[in-house]
């Protein structure tokens, strides 16, 4: 294995891991809802969900984030790798794959980790497993 | 007041998420890349989020109800079937594509950039379609 210790960021990664742990022990603390984001999308999509405007009101903080942090701050690089075929394939994989699988990198990720959901470890390994795989074949073995 | 934690909280989650490197998809798919110049840092955001997140969580599960009166709505399924885990893989799968989970993709979504716009309305199309799917099931 061949560690990219020039782009390696423990420290903002880490922090901005805490505040993503924060940000999700807000959402269940104060309104008793776990801040996956693929559910709270999914479930503002379906006719008759309720919480609606809390949903909306987390997806709209989400939404403004880059906003807030360009007033103050360059925002981060943003560096795409695919051209639009690519984005619609992933994007479709994506939404149905997070809505059959109840949830993603956040829902099962972070907070089912946390409540140490059997059910979100499972989940987890499934999706980075996939996710590992995809790259190596389109990296390595295709040369992409 | 519960909209405002709403509001607050989706604040914070899309600035950790910038902090992190989470919302750059090049840098997700250097974390996914373990065969190449591998970039380990998003595990350590994995490990900052669930540090600060399995109090407050472990707390949660033992509450009926939230700081503010509302009612705690955790996931009850306990089963391992074939949906979670094929649709977890499937979801593997696209990320692994584009560098994308839900919550960046929504994060990124108005930084002007072209990719985002396209990858959203797709995830958005594939969720629609799953939402089709289930109620031709039921019916």
């Amino acid at each position: 294995m061949n560690v990219d210790w020039l782009n390696f960021t423990p420290w903002s990664s880490l922090a901005g891991g805490a505040l993503i742990g924060l940000a999700a022990s807000l959402f269940v603390i104060a309104n008793g809802r776990i801040a996956g984001i693929s559910g709270l999308i999914g479930s503002l999509l379906q006719r008759g969900s309720e919480g609606v405007s809390e949903k909306a009101l987390f997806l709209l903080g989400l939404l403004i984030a880059p906003l807030l942090w360009a007033s103050f701050a360059t925002l981060p690089q943003i560096e795409f790798k695919n051209g639009w075929v690519g984005l619609i394939v992933a994007g479709v994989l994506v939404g149905i794959g997070t809505r059959y699988g109840s949830g993603c990198t956040s829902g099962h990720g972070v907070c089912g980790i946390s409540r140490l959901s059997p059910r979100s470890m499972v989940a987890t390994a499934c999706f980075m497993f996939s996710g590992f795989v995809t790259v190596f074949i389109l990296r390595h073995l295709l040369g992409g | 007041m519960t909209k405002l934690t709403a509001f607050i909280a989706g604040l914070l989650f899309g600035l950790g998420l910038l902090l992190a490197g989470m919302a750059n998809p090049g840098k997700v798919l250097a974390f996914l890349d373990l065969a190449g110049a591998w970039d380990p840092s998003l595990a350590l955001v994995m490990v900052g989020a669930i540090a600060v997140a399995i109090g407050p969580l472990t707390w949660a599960r033992r509450q009926s109800s939230s700081l503010l009166g509302r009612p705690m709505q955790l996931p009850i399924k306990r089963e391992l079937d074939p949906r979670l885990i094929g649709g977890s893989l499937l979801f593997g799968v696209g990320w692994g594509i584009a560098g994308i989970c839900p919550g960046p993709a929504v994060a990124i979504l108005l930084t002007g950039r072209w990719q985002a716009i396209v990858f959203m309305l797709s995830m958005l199309a594939g969720m629609v379609l799953f939402t089709a799917l289930e109620s031709r099931r039921s019916h």
